[in-house]
């Protein structure tokens, strides 16, 4: 299948205002294609909800996205800490967060619930001490 | 209901994007946890928050909300200002509480938004 787009962005740990650039990026990207606004808001709700997981959770990591012409795909990877459980991750409610993230209107435990339901397909893969894998992809037709 | 509508209704001040208030909306949703804010799917809707920080403006984004009111006198500083005006976004200020903000606002006749 033709890939129309790959792009890549580093996520830094921490960073509360940078945060959502990349999501950002890649909605404008998807914009200039032409994909529809309600696939686009999908994409962007996950994708700037794992882009602040890596900035809220992780020591850092990074957004892909690829476009096809049947679908787009987002991975978003961190190089840990890894998530211990991840049922208990995927209930909505259960977070984590600083309190630094709260400050920032997160850490209400929508997180992952969010990603999983604005995605067509859902992925999700974790290894304590080394990494959190999350990959989503969203149907164009 | 028009956004000078709103802009009179809360007594608010206008921080930027003043040429928008003509535009119309039929709904809002006042909420201070952004990722409830990106639980919603409805198309166009008006956001309400205590929030003033860098990520309202970034949730507002990714969900194409182009009016953000402010409640409780809470004010972004005039970086945050600047990053909603370059994104197309309209900024409202009042002083009344959420509470008292949305219940005029519901009474005027702006339903809400419902979750999923």
């Amino acid at each position: 299948m033709d890939e129309l787009l790959n792009v890549k962005y580093d996520v830094a740990s921490g960073d509360f205002i940078r945060g959502g650039e990349a999501s950002s990026n890649i909605k404008k990207l998807l914009q200039q294609l032409g994909v529809r606004n309600d696939i686009i808001k999908r994409i962007c709700v996950a994708c700037y909800e794992a882009e602040m997981n890596i900035v809220i959770h992780s020591v850092g990591g990074y957004i892909e996205a690829k476009v096809f012409s049947d679908r787009i795909e987002i991975t978003a990877f961190d190089n840990g800490p890894g998530i211990e459980n991840i049922d208990l991750a995927l209930q909505e409610g259960y977070s984590t967060a600083s309190n630094l993230a709260r400050e920032m209107g997160f850490g209400g435990g929508m997180g992952l619930p969010n990603i999983k339901r604005s995605c067509d397909e859902f992925y999700i893969d974790s290894k304590v001490g080394e990494y959190t894998k999350i990959k989503i992809i969203v149907y164009l037709k | 209901m028009k956004l000078y509508e709103i802009r009179d209704l809360l007594k608010a001040d206008v921080l930027c994007n003043e040429e928008m208030l003509s535009m119309d909306t039929d709904s809002a949703f006042g909420c201070d946890l952004m990722s409830d804010v990106l639980a919603l799917s409805k198309k166009e809707t008006v956001l309400l928050t205590g929030l003033t920080n860098i990520q309202t403006i970034r949730t507002a984004e990714m969900l194409d909300i182009k009016c953000i009111i402010f409640v409780r006198n809470k004010r972004p500083d005039e970086t945050i200002v600047e990053f909603a005006k370059e994104n197309g976004m309209c900024l409202l200020a009042t002083k009344y509480t959420m509470f008292t903000s949305c219940g005029i606002l519901y009474s005027s006749g702006l339903k809400g938004v419902d979750m999923e």
